[in-house]
């Protein structure tokens, strides 16, 4: 019983533990033959043979040797010069092979000699069960039962109850004090940095885009104004950055009569000049590809393909979403600008995206 | 008559080391334990020390580059030697990635060496784990050992993608996009998740020295804790061996540790050490120069990430279009979650596998002499459906690459795939228990008849028949000695009751053992000799 109750299996169910299951011991089985025979390689029988394979052995550790200098002379010898690439190459490649063929000539040597020179005979050596003999078993469970009797841990339930508490309560802290790793993500994810009148910029040289200069099938990476400007100053890089990883647009002039728009976005576009997030509404990667012919952006990273004339619809690849539209419109000396910003969250999808 | 410590005063350095060692540290127990312990000897069995050595080189490595790398997203220009990049803007992290690799003489030949063996370490542990499964060593008593060993592999992953995201380039940054893509889809906690991580919105300004600390602290830690573990159970059950003639659950059959273990182990690392360096010194493996710092909106075509994450990738490529749910006003990503769950079960169920075939089986023994695999045609089977279920998966991650460079649509390619994923491991299932069966059923033809020996022979009466070779006793041990399982039926119990649980159990233990073939019995054997009137 109370053996049981310490996960031990009474001696009397030894046999029960060592059950053979659904294996089918058959008596009537070949006998075992015993290790096969030792067979005589030549470095054994032969002195010739022998003498030649410690002569490779100590061949390949010289090998060593000469390709450890090699590699030394090779680090030191080896200029390396601004502005030539070779140069760097070179050092590489002969400081590499001299650390490979001195490692390589130690192994294989060591083990050459192993095969040839050391007894290969194979030998057998006794296993015994993993399990402890019942001997040792009984007095493991006496070393539990006398602990357990000397701190009374079964009989003292108010101290063993309250230990788990304790114990249960407290990494929580140690949880808890990780929780400045970062803000609450509140409705940063929501927003971009467009908002109405912002022009829109190339990206990265940070120049508007007259409508003008959108020919029909050509694509502008876009980034909205004052972004570059982030750049420029190492205090604001990192806010450019993330601004980027939201507010990164696709810009493309398509003819006008293959736009199928929606009636409530008929003045997003400005004649056939449609702006779209580039960043994909699977898992975040740009779409960055277009092809010009079927009007299809797709995005590198897992495929998924967007009918840009369709209001740029999934029609391939896992993502769910259309990309969101930029809504633009021309200011009055002819740079395209944004009328606001994104009417949706760019990007993934995320839990609360529409809450 | 000498004693040891007189011995050790004549012997000279190395007795007189041997004697300073065991009179404080007790050596000579531990040589007398340890020394000529035996270990058997299989090439399949070096998988795992492939591993381990790359492990080595991946410390020795790291260690270096640590000395030179420096972890921050803080904005420089860059003004180092490599044309292309001068002036240009980005992080330290990734300015400091190409300092390494053109002005530290032998940092460039790290950088390829340390992801090299990365690559190769992840590649053993699974080849590793594959040899184990085969061979059926996770049986009794090494389950809980292949767990730790599941770990390990799990625990490569996440050393190697951490990793991957330190130089701050282009394509890791891309591939940190992606996770945070995935982590983002997670319902109700995701985007808490990605805030936390990256200390704000994507990419913030400290997820690089949030990993660097993972990567090169935590993950390489707890590496170690379970190869200590691993090595550890490896030396408590002496290592597996192959079924063969004088092998036995009882006994180990092998080299002795010392002299021939200690030379070809040691020799090993030197070789596992030298084939590295030999290729990160004559292949280019991620030339970060040539992508550019990360910048959130470029991209280049033909991103893949390191092979062991491919097949995560890949299932999130081949999922179908379409399948975000809206859960009222909250967003459920299934096009997300359903690669991540499969991916995860995936693994849940390679590191479950060991108890699901101990409860089939009821095998209470200790196992210790190694299955061929053809003796456990349904585990091989299900293992052969295993990799090729993950094979479909990773070519999955390749889907742009396969297209382009075969000249195929793409849209086929993905399709095909799409349908391979549950077509293919069933046929790899099917095909591969019919092999193992047939290859069984070949065995026990050479066991009763032998083996062909290519020689014809004229019968005096005009028959032609092919002389068969009785083989000898060893090579006829090899080819009968494995347990033979039985399928069972549900019985009531002492209630007289059929639990569920019988019911499954029995329906499981037809599905493993039903087509069976059983190993060939002495007296079959002889039965043959009789009725058949051969030509030996």
């Amino acid at each position: 019983m109370s053996d049981k109750k310490n996960g031990l299996v009474k001696p009397e169910d030894a046999e029960f533990d060592y059950s053979a299951g659904l294996a089918k011991v058959d008596a009537d089985k070949f006998a075992d033959p015993g290790i096969e025979p030792h067979r005589v390689r030549m470095t054994d029988k032969s002195v010739k043979h022998e003498k030649a394979a410690a002569r490779q052995v100590a061949g390949l550790f010289l090998f060593s040797i000469a390709s450890s200098i090699f590699a030394i002379w090779a680090y030191f010898g080896i200029k390396v010069y601004s502005f030539d690439l070779n140069s760097i190459r070179s050092n590489v490649l002969f400081l590499g092979l001299g650390i490979a063929f001195g490692m390589l000539g130690i192994g294989i040597g060591a083990v050459h000699w192993a095969k040839t020179l050391m007894p290969d005979a194979e030998v057998s050596e006794a296993r015994h069960q993993t399990r402890g003999s019942e001997e040792t078993r009984a007095a493991a469970i006496e070393v539990i039962n006398l602990a357990n009797e000397e701190s009374g841990f079964s009989r003292r339930k108010l101290i063993r109850r309250s230990l788990y508490g304790a114990l249960a309560l407290f990494p929580i802290p140690g949880l808890v004090i990780f929780r400045d790793l970062g803000p609450n993500p509140g409705d940063s994810l929501k927003h971009t940095m467009w908002a109405p009148g912002l022009k829109l910029m190339r990206d990265p040289s940070g120049t508007p885009i007259k409508a003008t200069d959108v020919q029909v099938g050509t694509v502008f990476h876009v980034i909205p104004e004052g972004l570059a400007e982030l750049g420029q100053s190492e205090a604001t890089y990192d806010e450019m950055i993330a601004q980027k990883s939201k507010a990164a647009v696709l810009l493309v002039r398509v003819d006008p009569a293959i736009l199928m728009e929606a009636p409530e976005r008929k003045d997003w576009s400005y004649q056939g000049i449609v702006a779209y997030s580039k960043i994909c509404t699977h898992v975040g990667c740009p779409v960055a590809l277009y092809e010009q012919q079927t009007h299809h952006l797709l995005c590198p990273c897992h495929q998924s393909t967007f009918d840009l004339a369709d209001a740029c619809k999934v029609i391939f690849g896992p993502a769910s979403r259309p990309l969101p539209q930029l809504p633009i419109t021309v200011d009055k000396d002819g740079y395209l600008i944004a009328r606001s910003d994104f009417t949706e969250p760019v990007g993934p999808s995320f839990w609360d995206r529409k809450a | 008559m000498t004693t040891a410590s007189e011995n050790s005063k004549k012997g000279g350095f190395l007795a007189g080391t041997a004697n300073y060692l065991d009179e404080r540290v007790g050596v000579a127990g531990i040589l007398k334990t340890f020394g000529r312990k035996v270990f058997p000897d299989h090439w399949s069995f070096m998988l795992g020390e492939v591993a381990l050595y790359s492990f080595l080189v991946l410390l020795l490595s790291g260690t270096f580059l640590t000395f030179f790398f420096q972890p921050a997203m803080t904005p420089v220009i860059y003004d180092g030697i490599y044309g292309p990049l001068k002036g240009a803007h980005m992080s330290v992290a990734y300015a400091s990635t190409i300092d390494i690799s053109f002005e530290v003489r032998g940092g460039l030949l790290m950088r390829q060496v340390h992801h090299w063996s990365a690559l190769l370490f992840v590649a053993a542990a699974g080849l590793h784990m594959l040899r184990v499964f085969f061979t059926g060593a996770f049986r009794k008593p090494r389950e809980i050992n292949w767990i730790v060993g599941f770990a390990l592999f799990v625990l490569g992953m996440a050393g190697g993608f951490t990793g991957y995201s330190l130089p701050d380039d282009l394509l890791s940054g891309n591939g940190l996009r992606i996770i945070d893509g995935m982590i983002k889809g997670v319902p109700v906690i995701g985007t808490w998740i990605s805030s936390l991580l990256f200390g704000g919105e994507f990419p913030g300004d400290g997820i690089v020295a949030r990993l660097y600390s993972l990567h090169i602290m935590l993950i390489p830690a707890l590496i170690l804790v379970f190869i200590a573990i691993h090595l550890f159970m490896v030396v408590i059950h002496k290592h597996t061996h192959y079924s063969g003639a004088g092998k036995r659950d009882d006994n180990v059959v092998g080299y002795p540790l010392a002299p021939v273990y200690v030379a070809k182990a040691g020799g090993f690392f030197f070789i596992v050490f030298g084939v590295i360096m030999l290729v990160a010194a004559t292949f280019t493996i991620n030339p970060v120069w040539n992508y550019g710092g990360y910048d959130p909106s470029p991209v280049s075509a033909g991103t893949q990430p390191d092979w062991y994450i491919g097949f995560l990738d890949g299932a999130l490529r081949l999922t179908p279009s379409h399948l975000e749910v809206m859960l009222g006003n909250y967003t459920l990503s299934l096009n997300v979650l359903i690669p991540m769950i499969v991916g995860v079960l995936f693994l849940v169920v390679v590191a479950l596998y060991p108890f699901l075939e101990a409860w089939v089986t009821g095998d209470k023994r200790e196992h210790h002499v190694l299955d061929r695999p053809r003796n456990a045609p349904t585990r091989t089977a299900i293992g052969a459906a295993g990799v090729v279920f993950y094979a479909v998966l990773w070519a999955g991650a390749a889907t742009d690459l396969i297209a382009t460079n075969f000249k195929m649509s793409l849209n086929q390619v993905l399709l095909s795939l799409q349908i391979a994923l549950i077509v293919l491991p069933i046929a790899a299932y099917i095909v591969t228990k019919r092999l193992a069966l047939s290859l069984q059923r070949k065995d026990r033809e050479i066991v009763l008849h032998g083996r062909e020996s290519g020689r014809i022979v004229r019968l005096p009466h005009g028959e032609y028949v092919e002389v068969h070779e009785e083989i000898d006793e060893y090579t006829r041990y090899k080819l009968v000695d494995f347990v033979n399982y039985q399928p069972i039926l549900a019985r009531p119990n002492a209630r007289g009751k059929i639990t569920i649980r019988g019911r499954i159990r029995a329906s499981m233990s037809s599905w493993f053992f039903e087509d069976r073939v059983t190993p060939v019995t002495p007296a079959e054997l002889k039965a043959a000799h009789s009725d058949t009137k051969e030509l030996h």
